[in-house]
């Protein structure tokens, strides 16, 4: 009888260890594919994806981001732009920048925002734009069918931006610009801080009449408060 | 295009520096509401306004709210992490506006923490 084949020791444990990290992706990729779809039905509104793009602008380092919505009823086109000041991404990086599985965060393996809004266009007819430029920063463009029977609803803009400024505040500039049709307004961090003076933009009081105040001129322009 | 001007501010400001002391680092304690793609789809945001507006309706002054990205568990978001001064962090998971405000007044403002939901006592990086 032949001597049955002997393993090869370094190929046998190398095959192992990938077959263990290819069954950790796979259990890591089914939790994510449970919580995408959860995702895909929670994130409900564009507010909530302009929160999550802004955070990942937060965290590439922005020190000031524009936030600019343009809903041109005439035209039937929503145009959603985020524009930061963070350390940008190489060619590379913005290829992959869309690819769910593709993150920069050591604490799992799995991305969704950028891709989750990418999609959201997608279902409303629309265009996804990133522009990038390494150490200048990233603007990120989504356009949309205004009135596409799947283009997500803008959702609650104001508890967007407060949310935003209550957390990071401090540390980080927004310019919030919103256009309905030829009425519009600019909500600028940088100005209430120099009226506030000493007073932290994120104190409660602060806050409450800051989104008194969006919420009145989103009335004004017609768009939804 | 109108510039958004915010009249009323002049007048809380001496009000609002009385109780500003936020800066100033002398808060008590800080609550961290998680704020990743992750957070943000479980209900994050509502968790924030909801505990902002319980903080202004009890008049706590000596509290500072923040945010962060994703701690790595999404599937037990919404999370929040309770900090009180000189005392260990909590985690605290699978919240709901009603969860966060019973923890502000259990933990935060009697200073016992709510076992029930909490994940467990440590900082923020648990690998």
């Amino acid at each position: 009888m032949a001597n049955p084949p002997k393993a090869d020791d370094t190929a046998s444990k190398a095959i192992l260890r990938l077959l263990r990290d290819c069954f950790e992706i796979y259990r890591e990729t089914q939790r994510y594919c449970d919580i995408t779809n959860g995702v895909r039905n929670i994130l409900q509104d564009l507010s909530l994806h302009i929160l999550d793009i802004v955070e990942n602008s937060i965290d590439a380092g922005a020190k000031k981001i524009e936030i600019i919505i343009k809903e041109n009823v005439k035209q039937n086109m929503l145009v959603l732009k985020i524009k930061d000041n963070g350390k940008g991404m190489d060619k590379n990086t913005i290829a992959k920048a869309l690819d769910p599985f593709y993150t920069t965060k050591k604490t799992r393996r799995i991305g969704l925002g950028l891709s989750m809004l990418a999609q959201a266009t997608k279902e409303a007819d629309g265009t996804f734009q990133i522009k990038s430029q390494k150490g200048k920063g990233t603007t990120v463009i989504a356009k949309f069918v205004y009135d596409h029977i799947d283009r997500k609803p803008i959702g609650n803009m104001t508890e967007t931006i407060i949310a935003l400024i209550a957390g990071k505040g401090m540390d980080v500039d927004f310019i919030y610009e919103h256009h309905k049709n030829s009425h519009g307004f600019v909500f600028d961090t940088r100005t209430i801080k120099k009226e506030i003076k000493d007073i932290p933009i994120n104190n409660g009081e602060v806050l409450n009449i800051l989104r008194e105040n969006i919420i009145k001129e989103l009335k004004r322009i017609g768009a939804r408060p | 295009m109108k510039k958004l001007k915010i009249g009323d501010l002049e007048k809380i400001r001496e009000k609002a520096r009385r109780t500003a002391n936020l800066r100033q680092g002398k808060a008590r304690a800080k609550i961290t509401v998680h704020m990743g793609t992750c957070g943000i789809a479980a209900g994050a945001r509502e968790i924030l306004t909801a505990l902002m507006k319980e903080i202004e309706k009890k008049k706590i002054k000596d509290v500072i709210v923040t945010t962060s990205g994703c701690a790595g568990l999404c599937s037990r978001e919404p999370m929040a992490t309770v900090e009180i001064t000189g005392k260990a962090p909590v985690k605290y998971v699978d919240l709901d506006a009603a969860k966060m405000k019973k923890i502000l007044v259990n933990h935060v403002l009697k200073g016992t923490v709510v076992k029930e939901y909490a994940l467990a006592i440590g900082s923020e990086r648990t690998y």
